[in-house]
C-alpha cells in the first residue's frame, strides 16, 4: 500500500486543482438534486402553494397531498357539511376544510401493492432461473455457448413497444392480459438477460477449485453447487436481485399496454392522479416521492455494484 | 427436430466431461448443464422468440388486433412498401436521430468532465458520486411526469430559475415546438449523465499510473498527457457507454410519453411513440408489425457494426 502511494505521488493532483474539482462536483451534485428535492417539497404543499407564482420556497407544510393520494373525495355544499357530525380523524378534518368529504380509499394503495407483488415475484424467478443458467454457462462446456449468451443479451435490445404487439396478442389468447401472473412472467423474461449476465460474472469470480475440492470429498455436482457455490455467490445474487427489482419497479411500457385495472402497477397510474381542474400536483408529488424513495435507498445499498449492474457485467470496477 | 445433423454435430464437438466425473455421485455434468439452462432458454423462446416470429408473420398480413374476426389477407411485402413511402415514419426517424445525437453528445461531454474531476480523488468524492448517480436509477416514466411540473410556465421551478438569470418572459419548454426537443434532451441528460460518468470513471481508474509517471519524466505537458494517454485509453469505455445509451435512447418511450406525449404536433414523436400510436390507437397491427421488424433490424444491425468497431478500438 505505502509503496503504491509513493509511486503515485508524482501524478497526485495538486491540492488546488483538487479543491477546484471538489467544488465543481459538489455544485453539480446539488444542482442536479434540485428536481428531486423540489418534488419532495411539493408533496408537502397545499394545492394552492404548489401552483403559486413565484414558486414558494418557504411554505407551511401540509399532509394534504398524501391524504389526497390515498383517498377519494367528493365536494359538498356547506349546508351538508354543517349537518355532518364533527370529523373523527385529522385527515377528515383536513378534507372538510376544502368543503369535501372522504368517500373511500383511492386506488393508489392497490397499484403500489401490484408494483410490490409483480416486482418481487418477477425478481424471485429471474434470479432463480438466472442463477442456474449462469452457473451452467460459467462452469460447463455448453455447445454454442457464446451464441446463446449473445442471444440472451439481445432480447434486451428490442424496443419494448415492438415486442409488445405480439405479446399483447398472445396474452389476450391466453387470458393473461391485466393479470399479476402475466406481468410476473413477462418481467421475469425481460430480466433474465440481466440476471444471467450479471450472475455469470459473479460466479466466474468464484474459483472452480472450491467445488472441485468438495466433489473430491464426495459431494455430487448439485451438492457442491448448493453448499459451496451459492453461499460464495450470495452478495452477487443479492446485488442482481436488487437490479432486477429496480427494473421491474420502474417499467412502464409493458405495464401501460398490458394492464389497465387489476394488475396495473404504479408508474402508469401516477400521472392519472387527477384533482379538481387538472392534475393534483401535491398528490402526484406524494405518489412520486413514495414510489421513488425505495429506489433511492437501494441505490445507496448498491453503490459498490452499480457499474457492474448498469453495464450487464461488462465492467467490474 | 432435436436430432438434426447440426445439433448432433455440435454435441460431438463439446469438450469431454472433467476427469473422474463418472466416479462422482449424482447427476452427470451434462445433465446438470442442460437442466440448469433449459428453463431460461424455454422462457426466452416462449416470451421472446415465438412472439418475434409471430410478429414477422403478422407484418405480411392486414391483421387488425381490434377486429380479430376479419378475414386475414396475405399482403406480401405491401406493408413494407407503404412503410418506406410513409413520410410520417421518416419524420419520426429524424426526430429519433436528433434526440439520440444531442442527448448522447451532452452526456458524453458532461459525463467525461465529471468523471475527470471526480478522479482527482478529493475528500468525500465517493459520497458525492452516489448523490450524482441517483437520477439514473429512477423510473423514466415518473421522471417524465414530475418534469412536466418543473417545466410549468408559471409555477415551474425550471422556468423560474432560467428567468432569474435572464428574463425570457413567458416560455414553455414542452408546449413550444422549437423547445420541446431540447426539453426531452435536457431531461435525458439530467438522468443519464451519471451513467456515462460512472463508465468513464472506471476507464480513468484503469489507466496505469506509470504511464503518467513516464510522461512526467519525459517532460510532457499535462495537456499533452491528456490527449496522448487519457483520451485514447478511456475511449473504449466511452464507446461502450455510447453503445448502451444509443440503444436505450433509440428505444426511448416512457420518459418522453409522459413528458410531451410526442408533441406538440409531432415535434418529439420518437419512433417508439409513433409505433405505439399505429399499433394501439389506430390498431393497424400488420403495418405496425412491419415497422417493428424494421426497428429490430436497425438496432441489431447498427449495434453489431458498432461492436465490431469497438473491438477494433480495444485491440489498438
Amino acid at each position: 500500500m505505502s509503496a503504491r502511494d509513493q509511486a503515485r505521488s508524482i501524478v497526485e493532483p495538486a491540492p488546488f486543482s483538487r479543491r477546484l474539482a471538489a467544488l465543481v462536483i459538489v455544485v453539480y451534485a446539488l444542482v442536479s438534486s434540485i428536481p428531486l428535492a423540489w418534488i419532495v417539497a411539493t408533496s408537502f404543499k397545499t394545492p394552492n402553494d404548489a401552483i403559486a407564482y413565484p414558486p414558494k420556497l418557504v411554505f407551511t407544510p401540509s399532509l394534504e397531498g398524501y391524504v389526497n393520494l390515498f383517498t377519494a373525495r367528493t365536494r359538498q355544499t356547506p349546508e351538508y357539511l354543517a349537518s355532518l357530525p364533527p370529523p373523527e380523524t385529522w385527515y377528515e378534518e383536513l378534507v372538510r376544510k376544502r368543503n369535501m368529504v372522504i368517500t373511500g380509499p383511492s386506488r393508489f394503495a392497490g397499484r403500489y401493492a401490484n408494483s410490490l407483488i409483480i416486482g418481487f415475484g418477477s425478481t424471485f424467478f429471474a434470479v432463480l432461473l438466472g442463477t442456474f443458467a449462469a452457473y451452467a454457462f460459467s462452469r460447463f462446456g455448453i455447445p454454442l455457448k457464446e451464441d446463446l449468451l449473445f442471444f440472451i443479451l439481445s432480447t434486451r435490445m428490442f424496443p419494448p413497444i415492438a415486442v409488445a404487439i405480439p405479446i399483447y396478442l398472445m396474452y389476450r389468447q391466453l387470458g393473461l392480459t391485466d393479470t399479476q401472473l402475466g406481468m410476473i412472467i413477462l418481467y421475469t423474461a425481460v430480466n433474465l438477460s440481466l440476471s444471467v449476465w450479471l450472475l455469470k460474472g459473479f460466479i466466474d469470480e468464484i474459483p472452480k477449485e472450491y467445488e472441485e475440492a468438495a466433489m473430491v470429498d464426495g459431494y455430487s455436482r448439485l451438492q457442491a453447487f448448493r453448499k459451496v457455490v451459492l453461499p460464495q455467490a450470495a452478495t452477487g445474487i443479492a446485488a442482481t436481485a436488487i437490479f432486477c427489482l429496480i427494473f421491474a419497479w420502474n417499467e412502464y411500457a409493458f405495464a401501460l399496454l398490458l394492464t389497465s385495472g387489476l394488475a396495473q402497477t404504479a408508474p402508469p397510474f401516477i400521472p392519472n392522479i387527477i384533482g379538481e381542474g387538472g392534475l393534483d400536483w401535491p398528490a402526484v408529488a406524494a405518489g412520486t416521492t413514495l414510489f421513488l424513495l425505495p429506489v433511492m435507498i437501494f441505490t445507496i445499498l448498491l453503490r459498490k455494484h452499480l457499474l457492474r449492474g448498469i453495464t450487464f457485467g461488462a465492467l467490474r470496477r | 427436430m432435436n436430432e438434426t445433423p447440426a445439433s448432433s454435430d455440435s454435441r460431438s464437438r463439446r469438450a469431454p466431461p472433467a476427469g473422474g466425473a463418472a466416479l462422482r455421485p449424482g447427476l452427470s455434468d451434462r445433465t446438470v448443464a442442460w437442466l440448469f439452462v433449459a428453463p431460461t432458454l424455454f422462457l426466452l423462446l416462449a416470451i421472446n422468440i415465438f412472439p418475434l416470429l409471430w410478429n414477422v408473420y403478422l407484418s405480411f398480413t392486414n391483421f387488425k388486433a381490434n377486429a380479430p374476426g376479419r378475414p386475414l389477407r396475405w399482403l406480401g411485402l405491401r406493408n413494407y412498401e407503404r412503410l418506406l413511402a410513409n413520410e410520417d415514419i421518416w419524420a419520426s426517424m429524424q426526430v429519433t436521430a436528433r434526440f439520440v445525437f444531442w442527448s448522447i453528445l451532452f452526456q458524453v461531454l458532461l459525463g467525461f468532465a465529471l468523471a475527470w474531476l471526480i478522479n482527482r480523488r478529493f475528500k468525500g468524492h465517493a459520497f458525492w458520486t452516489t448523490v450524482i448517480v441517483v437520477p439514473m436509477m429512477l423510473s423514466p416514466a415518473v421522471v417524465g411526469v414530475f418534469w412536466t411540473y418543473l417545466f410549468q410556465p408559471q409555477a415551474g421551478i425550471f422556468n423560474y430559475i432560467v428567468n432569474f438569470f435572464y428574463d425570457f418572459g413567458d416560455f414553455t419548454m414542452i408546449g413550444d415546438p422549437d423547445l420541446a426537443m431540447w426539453a426531452i434532451v435536457l431531461v435525458d441528460t439530467w438522468m443519464w449523465t451519471p451513467f456515462v460518468m460512472l463508465i468513464c470513471l472506471a476507464g480513468l481508474r484503469a489507466v496505469p499510473d506509470h504511464l503518467y509517471e513516464a510522461a512526467e519524466v519525459d517532460g510532457a505537458s499535462s495537456w499533452r498527457q491528456f490527449w496522448t494517454i487519457t483520451v485514447p485509453l478511456v475511449l473504449p469505455f466511452l464507446m461502450l457507454a455510447v453503445l448502451f445509451r444509443g440503444i436505450e435512447n433509440f428505444k426511448m418511450f416512457d420518459m418522453v410519453v409522459e413528458l410531451t406525449s410526442g408533441g406538440p404536433g409531432s415535434a418529439t414523436e420518437l419512433a417508439s411513440i409513433y409505433l405505439k400510436r399505429e399499433a394501439f390507437e389506430k390498431w393497424r397491427t400488420g403495418f405496425s408489425a412491419a415497422l417493428a421488424v424494421v426497428l429490430f433490424v436497425t438496432v441489431f444491425g447498427v449495434a453489431n457494426i458498432y461492436v465490431k468497431v469497438l473491438n477494433r478500438v480495444k485491440e489498438r
